[in-house]
Formats: C-alpha cells, structure tokens, sequence
C-alpha cells in the first residue's frame, strides 16, 4: 500500500537525460568546502587533488565538498545519497551557508547565496529555504506549537497569526491535538513530524532534508517517508533530501547524487544509477537492489523478433517491471512497450523473469546504454 | 520601546551618580560613615549612635571591649559593632570609617606616626591603665629542674630539650597568632640562639600548650604576655633576654633586647574623637587594672561565661571603678 | 581500558578515512615492555643524583629577598597615592564606593525587619518558590538564626552574600554566555580563573586592603573574586552543551544571534545556569569567615573568635548557620527554579492537586505559630527566651577528648610526621633545585606530555625566582602527604558506601554537611587534637577534600556498567576480585579526577593551615596578611601558591583531558 502511494507519486516519469529544463530552484557550481587551517590556501595549492589521508597529514585540512556542481529543478525531489562521512551533510549545509563554502557558486532561485549580505542571508532562510534535521532539533523548553511557530516568530509574526498557522500545519502534517504538548512527550517519528511543520510554517520554496529520519524505527520511518512523498504532491515544494539509504533515496528521489569522499560520482534517476553506474563504487551500492523493483520496461524492452506477434497487450514504457509482471505472464503472445504514441520495443516472459532474477545473464540488451551487468558481479 | 525606555533610565541613573559623586573623583574618606546613629537593630532603646570597636584577638582585650562595651549600651544607650580584627588591619579602619575605637593598642610606634602624624586619621585617647609586656616563658618546674634556663646565655644549651617535630632539629620558641607584635626571628638570629620560632596560630594554642607543659611535665619554650589570667593557673617563669634599653628595637632587624614594659593606650579615629560625644569621654576615661582585666578574662575563658556575661559580673561587683569613667 | 589503540576499521569505504593522529602522551608510542625500564632507569639515576648533590645547589629562604621588597614598596606607593592618583580617584575608589552602597542598601532593607517577620518572609518565599517543604526548610532554617543566637550577624551576612553574588551574576553569567558561544574567549578566560580558584582567600586579602581598605564593600569583592569563577565556567559550560541541532535549526530558520541567545540557549541552559547561581552563593558563603579577617560583618566574626580561643563553643552556632544559611538559599533556587521550569522538561515536577490545599494549611499554620510566638515576645532582636546556649557541653566534651585522647593523639601525630612528613621534607629541601625540576618536568612530560611539562617547569622556576623555593617545598610536603592520605580514606570510604547502599545511605548526610562547612570550622578540632604542627594542617585538609573524593569514587564505581559487573561474576569472580580487576580500573579515571580535585582543595586547605602551624607557604601568607612589614612576602607566596597549584594540575591533567565527561571541569569545591 505505501509502496503504491510512492509510485504513485512518481506521477511524470523523469526524463532519462536528466537534463534540467526551465528554471533551477538550486544551482550549485563547483562548490568546494575545506575544513582546517587556512582553507582557502590548501584550496589553491598543490596539495589539493590529493587523497584524504595525505592532504591532512600535509595541510591539516580535510576537504568534504570536492568541486560539486548539481541543480535541482523547481518542485523537484532531489536525494544526495552518500555513506557517512562522504561530504553530503556539510553540501546541504553549504547550501545555505550554515557551514561556510569556501569557493563555488551557489544560487537559490537564481540568487546569489555566497554574495547574500547577513540581512540578505536571514531573509533567505527564514522566507526562501527552510530545513529538517537528522536529531530534529526541537526545542524542548515550547510547546509543540510555539515549536511550529518559531520561524515565523523569529520573522516577527504576531502571536495569534502564528499560531493559526502552526495549528494548520499540525493538521497538514497530522498532528492535530498536540498543539500543547511538549516535544519530549511525543514519539521519536511524531517528534519529526514537528520538526518537518516548523520547516513549512514558513512556507519556504525549498526544503532541505538532512537525513531526517535516520534516527527513526524502521516502520516510522516508512510512514515518514510516505508523508514526505505526500506533502511533496500536496504542497508541491522543491525538495532536497539527504540519505545514506539507498532504498530511501530510490524510493523517494526523482533524481538521486551519489557522493563519495566529498565528490559527485553519478547523479541520475533510479533507473539510471540502477541500470547503468557509471563506476564500480556505485554498481557496489546498487547491487542488491532488485531491478525490477526500480527499472521501468523501457530498460528491458527489445526490438521484436522476426517471429514474434505484435498484437499483445500495450503497457507504458514508464512502468516499473515489477509492476508489469501479472499482465506479462497472463499474456501469450509478448507485450507491447510504447512510450506515449511511440513503439519502443516489446517484452516477453522469459524478458521479465531475467530481469527478476538476481543479476547476472542477459540484460543491457536495450536502450543503448553502457551494460548494466558490467558492475553487477563486480 | 521598553529597551528604549531602560536605556534612558539607565543613562539617567549614571547621570545621576556622576552629578552625585561630582568633583574630582572619589576620595577614600569620602565613603566613611559619620558615628551617627545607623538605626541598627531593631527596636534599641533610643540609639544614642553607634560605636565601632576593633577587638583585636587575646582574651584580655576582648574582656576590655566587653566592659567597655557593657557600659556603652547598658548606661549611655549606644550600639556597639564589636569587629573581630588584627591589630594592624584596625589601624586601616580608622580611614574608611570602619573602626572607631582601638581599646588596647601595643605600642605600634610605626602605626601611630602614619594613622596619627601622617594621615591624620586618628588620635590618642590616654591609658588603659594596663602595663604590658612580651616575653618568652617556661613553666616554673623547667626553671627549678634546670638551672639557669632562664638566661638567655644558657639557652643553646638546653635547645635540644625543646625539640619537636615541627622545629627541624633546633628548639621550638612557640609562637603565638601571626597577627601579634613580634621580635622573635630577629632575637634568635642576632643572638645566635639555635631556636626556631614555630607559630601556634593563636592564643588559645599558647595557652593550650602551656596547661600541657604543665601537666605532662613536657619541655616548652614560648612566646607570651602580661597581664594575662594563666598566670594565676600556671606558674611560668621568664627568660631573661638581653635588657630593654631606649631604641634597641628601633630597626626591626636588628633587635637584640627584650621587649620594652609597655603602657597600653587606647586610640580611638579623629572623627570619633571630634563627634562621639559622650562615648568618647567614656572611653577616653576607661582605665583599670591588670587585676581587673584578668578576672573577666579568666571568667570568659574558664568559667564558661559569654563576655557580655563575664562583663556584668565585673561591672556589678565594681561600681566604684567604672562610674568615674561615666561622662559628666 | 584507555589504551590508544586505532579505532578498528568498520568498513572497507573507510578505510580511506584519515587515519587518528596521535597527539598526547609521548610515552604511548614506546613499546609497552620498555617503559617500566625506563622509569626504572630514570629513578634509580634521579636518587644516584640526589644522593651525589643532596645539600648543594639548595635555595634557602630569605625573608628580604628582592621581589618581596618591590612588593612592599607597590604597596607604599599606593597607599600614599590612595587619593592622589586618578585610578584610585576615577575607579577603585568608586567601585568600593559602588559596592558598598549595594550592600547598604541589602543591609538597610534587612537589619530593621522584626526578626518574627523575615522569617514569615522566608517561610512565604519558600512556599511560592517551591510549597510547604521548601517553606518548611526556609522557615525553620531563619528561625534557626534566632535561636542560635546569632540573628543580627546572620541577617548581616545573608546581606553580604546577597550583595556578592548579585554582582557576580551581574558579571559572571553575560561573561560566562559569551564564553560559551565564543571559544576565543573562554580560551582566554580560563587562565584568569584557573589563578582565582588556586589563589588561596588570604592571599588577596592584603592586595584587598590596600586597594579597597576593610569593611564590607572589601570583603563583597574579596567574596566576589571567590565566587565568580563557577558562575562563569557553569555557565560558559551550559551554553556550550545546548544541543548543536536546536542551535542550527534556528539559525537555519533565519534567527539572528540575539534571537538565538534569547530562545535557543538560554532556556536550553536554564537548568544548569541555575546550578551557577547554587555554586556561586555556596561560594559566597564560604567566604563568610575569610571576609571578616577584613571587617565585613556577619557570622565569620564569631568563627575566628573561636578559633583563636580554640571554643568551639563559640563558633559552632555561627557554624551551623553558616550551613543553615547555605541550605535554605540552595532550596530556595534550586526550588525557585523549578517553578519557573516548564512542566514538560524532564524531571520536572508536575503540579499535584493535593498541594495547594495541605500546602496552604500547613503554611498558613506554620506562619501563623511562628509570627504569634515570636511576635508576643519583645521586639528588641530575636527572642533571648528561644535561645539556646551550646558552647558550655561542646567545650566540655572537647577538653575532655584533649585530656583523654592526648597519647593516642600524640602518638598519630608523631608517627605521622616522623614517617611522613619529615623525611619527605628533608629530600625536598635538600636536593639540588635542579635536580627537583627535572624530576617535576620528567613526571609531568611522562604523564601529560611536552608542552604541560613545560607549563609545569616554567611554574617551578617562577617560584624559585620569586625566592620562595624553600618554603614552597615545605608545603609542596604537605600537599602531597594530604593527597596521599585524602586519596587512601577517600577510595576506601568510597569503595565501602558503593559496595553497601546502607553505609552509603549513613554516610551521605554527612558528607552533606561537611561539604557546606566553611573550611575554617575544621581547623578547631584539628587544632584540638593534635596542637599546631604540620599534621594539623594536613588532617584538616585531609577531613576537608575527603568528601568530593569519596563522591568521586562512589559514582565512579556505580558507573561500571552493570553488564560488565554481572559479566565478571558469571565468570566466577570473587566480590574482591570484581572489585581489584573490574570496579577499581574502570573507575580509574574517577580516581585519577578525585586526585586532581584533591590536590587543589588540599592546596586551599593546607594555606589556610598557615594559622595552625602547618609553616611555608600557607604561614608567608597569613603573615602577609596580618604584618605590613611582610606584605611583600605574603603576596609572593599567593602568586607561588597559585604557581604551586597550576603546576600539580598540569602534572595531573594529562588524565584529565581525555575525552569524558565535561561536569569534571567544573570543579566544584
């Protein structure tokens, strides 16, 4: 059931190019962040290109954000997914100049964030980009709503304005009726809820997401991530939301960054990264992830045999195999995968149990992308 | 609005406190309390004032202090501040007002020439009628065991019989509070005695240590003075030091002599003495015996009397004595 | 437990993560089996070398040396400039001006209220502050000053320490949030402090008196030397420990600074802030006696009466309102605090219903009994006819434990002295000066590394510049036999209350009370029994650091996980043997802490021995004090005593930086 409220969510199949069109609601351009003494030195220096282990035995410092460049589309749902340590935490940070980038450009609806002035900076993150953390950060000593209500506190807002939005963000994110409980009187995942109406109270443009619900159970966290998938639909906010989990970053990401010792190996869709990694670190991550759970027909689907029959049933290019198995196996004759109007290849039983199979054999058959088998045993 | 409104009260109360304390800053007699009456304690009978009197740490001051003081509240109506001090710290509260009254003073020739003669801050207020005097005892049975033990010539010769743990392989001279008028290290080293001066911390350690070289029959050589009630309780013996001339302790380092038979005086602050009225006369009159004193030292210390106790008892038994110190 | 062994590489993703670079203790990079040979090596050639120089190269003591004469002549200067010169005229002069007109006014709003009315007062405070057990505590506690006898000069302190620790809060608490948020200034903080906790009370009494002269607004600012530090470093700690996430979130939500500090840290900090508060009136309050050394009125009159007439009878009712006073203030706060708390926090209490009826009852009552009663009888001062008179018994009994006790006493003192005290004092004094600060640098470098043994080197060669080297090997000899002792009972006591909650329960109260004592009222009995020596100072150090100690370790071998505990006795461990190879090295680091505490509140103690015998430093000072000739003296021997204190703490540190738990800085004495 939430597995279909997350698919569902995924109402436009991305586009496979990545390609961003139209305006970016984040731009980020060769963003770097050193840690340690004189960073901006090491930045420029030699050293720089080195491996982690040495630049800090040499300068002292430690490079987390490695020359990133990325955009996230308005409304989008974009993942950075990354073990820890790997830079993502501090990237999300950059983004808002919690943690001060030492060189790059970042624009957040096209304004400069690095040139923002303090008084600039404040106007941005308490109207334009608001975040969701890891450890909540509530404070324990207000009320649920008055937690809700600090942002707008913060910006000045009267004490009954505020209020009466906090109390319909309560009800949006579910949690109407513990307006006036105290955050430490509420569970682990309720306690996320808050902290995820405090970051819409302020009815921001972007919400950044640094792992939020990673010091969740695992059955919360499956409801908060449906929750998150429903207030992307309902409110229809750009989102940027950080993971070490893969399952968290496929199921939810349109797009998903991987990141590795401060750098972007690969940014794509599910698919893609699924599919076609683009080196072994990410093959390594996606192994053991079932392909049919994430590839659509389109990555399965070949040109028809000479012999075959072109009259079985018509599925959408867009649907996840998994997804298509019941009509597959109900039909004899091989379905046909059309992508709109367009007839893009056909797929058969024997296509669809492969591609179900844990991976090995026959796929990278289609599509004319690099094998996907390549980093399958790797 | 409210922070503006503080930053105005604000700067009207430093305003205030610069008009206030205008002139050439503050100077250190500006800040002391005239001797009028500071309506201290609730409900006293019509406080005539109040009088502050240093108590320095022996038992015969505190006995003076407590008669004086007696007196003070019982027939003139004062309030009395009694302030445990030092003798050298009293002197210092004579110039913020502190202290008015130093009822048994020690000589301090050095203290009088800079509070009296240079600061102006106090003055001279007569007699307490007490002689005084330093010295280093034994107790008698030390004296009748062993000859000559009350020359100073003989004693490098009996100092191993006051060895202790604490005086490093020399005789102890045990010494008494800190605070006390003291000549000890000088004496040893210009007489070249192979005495080391251990300091007992206060009074009670002197006496203490006495009553035990008393009974346990142990060995003691120490610092003390007349008049004092243990006399009539132990009998101690003095060692004869080098003679008190005019001027031998002039120079602190290089005494060589015994301490000189002291007058002991009152002093009372220049304020004190121009506005205390009838509280000054009083103490400008007080003056008594070392007898006396040491019938009221001895009843705090060993009859288990509180001073103020121990001062009715005296003043009761004596009227003849304290209504020629009352004011006219 | 604490071997520096590489944290073991989790994954093959990080095995590309930096390696730990090792920074601390040299010696750990030696193989293991090497160490014990060259310690043996380095002591067998430090004794060779003493044995060899022992008498040579000594620093003997002079009372005229050089600094202490500079000294006394800074000290001519100002006095003779008091009015004269514009810092005195433009500042100091105000700021005793200023300070004494604050504790006018605390005194003037005090000293006429009828005694039966303060206490109605205290009892209604205690109520709104925290229902009818804190009125209950408050109302007995003031009405204890009555009875005691000593009402007027309790209302006078009461008044001094309010003065004292307003002015600290005032100063402290802004101090100590901004060294919370910036660490630059708490790094430059912290030396300042580490000298105001280490100098020993007497030894800014004299500098004191010569810039602001005796009386009260003195003795506020000698109080308040002593009693800003915790405010300050409590405070600077609770604004560093408010979770970094709540910090972020609002910074990311746009808050400014200000807005930050105002709903983020300071309600965060709320809870331990107050705990500043609590220490710094404790403070405030031990300083009660040391301020009457310069005439500040109160209670602390009394004690030192007592001590020099060696009557406990005399002090112990200023005593015990000393402690009563401590109590019923912390109540009062820690009470007040909770009030104000929100109900949702942890541990806080919620509101019960039962409260406000009984509550009500019971004070009304309470309030009414003790106003009637004490209101009937005359209005001049506390009632005499609710007096008691304590000192008579408590003289009695301790003339008697004099007389009875007197071989046994002599006997400890003796052997103490001749097995402890002497010997150690005799190398000390007699080795090459050279030789000492080698062995203290070699120790120090050993235990904590090259630059605190520099620290520690430096200290030692500052003291002996100072020209007290003699006297600061003297009580260097004390210190370290109070330690040793402090750590034996201390462990012992600490080890027995957590192996047996019921010794644990009978010793907790006690350990209460002598913790609110002022340090002085344990001179008395120390005095008492073992006359004025050098033990006398030790064993009252030794009764004075105790507590702490026995604190330390009890919590540190309650801390022993219960899986570790239940682990060994599955294996079969006898409770000796749990004890010896589980409880005690686990705890190690709480030992080595109680050290460290030990050492510095032995340090403040054994100065203050300095009036009981105990000679060297502690003497210098107290003489300095009290003898204007030795001003010089007396202030030397304060910076080298704090010299003496920086450089056991440097020593011992290297344990104590390790990472653990922040409470063990804070250093509460």
């Amino acid at each position: 059931m939430l597995e279909e409220t997350v698919a569902a969510a995924r109402k436009v199949p991305p586009d496979p190019t990545g390609m961003t069109s139209g305006s970016a609601a984040i731009d980020v351009r060769g963003l770097w962040k050193v840690f340690g003494p004189r960073p901006e030195q090491v930045l420029n220096g030699p050293h720089i290109h080195l491996d982690p282990t040495t630049l800090l035995a040499r300068t002292g410092c430690t490079a987390a954000v490695r020359d990133v460049t990325f955009d996230v589309r308005d409304g989008e749902m974009f993942v950075v997914m990354g073990l820890s340590g790997s830079g993502k935490s501090t990237l999300v940070r950059c983004l808002t100049r919690l943690v001060e980038p030492t060189s790059g450009d970042v624009r957040i609806a096209g304004e400069d964030v690095r040139a923002a002035s303090p008084a600039g900076l404040r106007a941005l993150r308490r109207h334009r980009v608001s975040m969701v953390f890891q450890h909540f950060g509530l404070l324990p000593h207000r009320r649920v709503i008055d937690n809700v209500a600090y942002g707008l506190e913060i910006q000045g807002a009267a004490k009954a304005v505020r209020h009466r939005r906090a109390e319909e963000i309560l009800s949006l994110v579910g949690l109407a009726g513990h307006a006036a409980s105290y955050p430490d009187q509420l569970s682990g995942g309720m306690q996320q809820r808050v902290g995820l109406a405090r970051a819409l109270a302020v009815d921001p443009q972007v919400m950044l997401f640094d792992e939020p619900f990673s010091a969740l159970d695992p059955l919360i966290r499956r409801d908060m991530q449906a929750e998150v998938v429903r207030l992307h639909r309902e409110v229809g906010k750009t989102m940027l939301f950080i993971t070490h989990d893969l399952s968290e970053a496929l199921k939810l990401g349109e797009r998903i960054a991987i990141m590795r010792a401060g750098s972007i190996v690969q940014i794509g869709t599910p698919e893609e990264l699924v599919a076609a990694p683009t080196d072994e670190y990410v093959a390594d991550f996606v192994r053991d992830v079932a392909p049919s759970e994430v590839l659509s027909l389109r990555w399965i689907c070949r040109v028809p045999g000479d012999d075959e029959h072109l009259d079985g049933p018509v599925m959408a290019a867009a649907t996840v195999i998994r997804d298509a198995v019941p009509a597959v196996l109900a039909s004899a004759r091989p379905i046909r995968v059309v992508d709109g109007d367009r007839f893009v290849g056909v797929v058969d039983r024997l296509d669809v149990l492969s591609a179900m199979a844990p991976r090995s054999g026959r796929s990278g058959t289609s599509a004319g992308t690099r094998s996907a088998s390549a980093g399958g045993v790797g | 609005m409210r922070i503006g409104s503080r930053v105005r009260l604000l700067a009207g109360v430093l305003t205030l406190g610069l008009a206030v304390s205008a002139c050439g800053g503050a100077r250190v007699a500006d800040g002391a309390n005239s001797p009028a009456p500071s309506g201290s304690g609730s409900g006293a009978p019509a406080a005539a004032g109040t009088v502050k009197l240093a108590v320095n740490p022996w038992v015969g001051y505190e006995a003076s202090a407590a008669v004086v003081s007696h007196l003070l509240k019982e027939n003139l109506g004062y309030t009395v501040e009694l302030k445990e001090l030092s003798e050298q710290v009293s002197w210092e509260g004579f110039e913020t007002g502190e202290v008015d009254v130093i009822l048994e003073n020690w000589g301090h020739d050095d203290l009088k020439k800079k509070f009296i003669e240079e600061k102006k801050v106090a003055v001279e207020a007569g007699s307490t009628g007490n002689k005084g005097v330093i010295g280093w005892y034994v107790p008698q049975w030390m004296a009748d065991k062993h000859p000559g033990i009350t020359d100073w010539k003989n004693l490098n010769k009996y100092a191993d019989l006051f060895k202790t743990s604490e005086s490093g392989g020399k005789g102890q001279l045990l010494f008494g509070d800190p605070s006390y008028v003291s000549n000890e290290n000088a004496i040893i080293k210009n007489l070249k005695l192979n005495y080391k001066v251990v300091t007992g911390g206060s009074e009670a350690a002197l006496i203490q240590s006495a009553t035990q070289a008393q009974e346990q029959q142990k060995p003691l050589l120490f610092y003390f003075w007349d008049p004092h009630w243990l006399f009539n309780r132990v009998k101690l013996a003095r060692v004869d030091l080098p003679p008190h001339t005019d001027g031998c302790d002039a120079d602190p380092k290089k005494v060589a002599c015994d301490y000189a038979e002291l007058d002991l005086d009152k002093i009372v602050s220049k304020r004190f003495a121009d506005g205390g009225g009838k509280a000054y006369e009083l103490i400008k009159n007080f003056t008594w015996t070392n007898e006396d004193q040491n019938s009221v030292a001895n009843d705090i210390t060993n009859n288990g009397m509180s001073a103020e106790e121990a001062a009715k008892k005296w003043v009761d038994a004596n009227p003849g004595t304290w209504q020629a110190w009352l004011p006219k | 437990m604490t071997a520096p062994a590489a944290p073991a590489t989790v994954s093959p993703a990080l095995s590309a993560a930096p390696a730990p670079v090792v920074v601390g203790r040299p010696g750990s990079r030696l193989p293991r089996v090497a160490l014990p040979a060259a310690v043996t090596i380095a002591t067998v050639a430090t004794v060779g070398l003493y044995l060899a120089f022992r008498g040579t190269a000594t620093l003997p003591h002079d009372d005229e040396a050089a600094p202490f004469l500079f000294l006394n002549d800074v000290r001519d200067w100002v006095d003779d400039n008091r009015n004269e010169s514009p810092l005195f005229l433009y500042l100091v002069n105000y700021v005793r001006l200023f300070i004494g007109g604050v504790f006018d006014l605390f005194a003037g709003a005090l000293r006429p209220v009828d005694p039966p009315l303060l206490v109605a007062a205290a009892t209604a405070l205690g109520w709104f502050a925290g229902g009818w057990r804190t009125a209950l505590v408050a109302g007995l506690g003031f009405g204890a000053f009555g009875v005691l006898g000593v009402w007027e000069a309790s209302v006078d302190t009461l008044a001094l320490v309010l003065t004292a620790v307003l002015l600290s809060l005032l100063v402290g608490l802004p101090l100590g949030v901004w060294a919370g948020r910036v660490p630059r200034v708490r790094r430059a903080l912290t030396p300042a402090l580490d000298v105001m906790q280490i100098m020993p009370t007497f030894a800014y009494l004299g500098p004191m008196v010569l810039f602001f002269q005796i009386g009260p607004a003195s003795a506020a600012v000698a109080t308040i030397i002593y009693a800003i530090p915790p405010s300050i470093r409590i405070t600077a700690l609770a604004v560093q420990q408010v979770s970094p996430a709540a910090v972020e979130a609002s910074t990311s939500l746009g808050a400014t600074r200000w807005q930050t500090l105002l709903t983020v840290h300071l309600p965060m900090a709320r809870n331990t802030i107050v705990l500043a508060v609590g220490q710094t009136v404790m403070m405030a309050l031990s300083m009660v006696v040391f301020a009457a050394l310069i005439a500040a009125p109160g209670l602390g009159s009394a004690v030192i009466r007592g001590l020099s007439r060696a009557d406990v009878g005399v002090m112990l009712p200023a005593g015990l309102a000393i402690v009563l006073m401590g109590i019923v203030l912390d109540r009062l706060i820690m009470a007040g605090a909770r009030r104000t708390g929100h109900p949702g926090g942890p541990g806080a209490r919620r509101p019960h219903r039962s409260r406000s009826r009984y509550g009500t009852a019971a004070v009304a009552g309470l309030v009414f009994a003790g106003g009637a009663v004490l209101g009937l009888t005359a209005l001049g001062g506390f009632p005499a006819a609710f007096e008691i008179r304590i000192a008579g018994p408590v003289n009695e009994a301790v003339r008697w434990m004099q007389s009875s006790w007197y071989d046994t006493t002599e006997a400890i003192k003796n052997v103490a002295t001749e097995g402890l005290l002497n010997p150690l004092q005799t190398v000390l004094t007699t080795a090459p000066w050279w030789l000492t600060a080698a062995t203290v640098a070699a120790l120090a470098w050993r235990v904590s590394g090259v630059r605190r043994a520099l620290t520690a080197l430096g200290c030692l060669l500052a003291i002996a510049l100072l020209g007290l080297w003699e006297h600061s090997m003297e009580t260097l000899t004390t210190v370290v036999v109070a330690v040793a002792l402090t750590l034996a009972a201390g462990v012992a006591l600490g080890v027995a209350a957590a192996r047996s909650p019921r010794f644990a329960a009978l010793q907790r109260p006690l350990l209460d009370a002598a913790q609110t004592l002022p340090a002085f009222i344990y001179l008395l009995p120390a005095l008492a029994l073992f006359g004025a020596t050098r033990f006398t100072a030790v064993f009252a150090s030794v009764v004075y650091a105790v507590p702490p100690v026995v604190r330390l370790v009890e919590d540190g071998i309650r801390g022993v996980p219960p899986t570790v505990v239940e682990a060994a006795l599955a294996g079969g461990s006898t409770r000796r043997q749990l004890l010896w190879k589980v409880q005690l090295p686990m705890a190690r680091r709480a030992v080595l802490l109680a050290a460290n505490q030990g050492i510095v509140m032995t340090l403040a103690m054994v100065v203050v021995g300095g009036l009981v015998g105990a000679g060297g430093l502690g003497f210098d000072v107290v003489s300095g004090f009290s003898q204007s000739a030795d001003f010089g003296l007396g202030f030397a021997a304060g910076l080298a005593t704090v010299l003496l204190g920086i450089m056991l703490d440097r020593i011992t540190q290297g344990v104590e930086r390790r990472p653990s738990p922040p409470q063990q800085k804070m250093r509460i004495a």
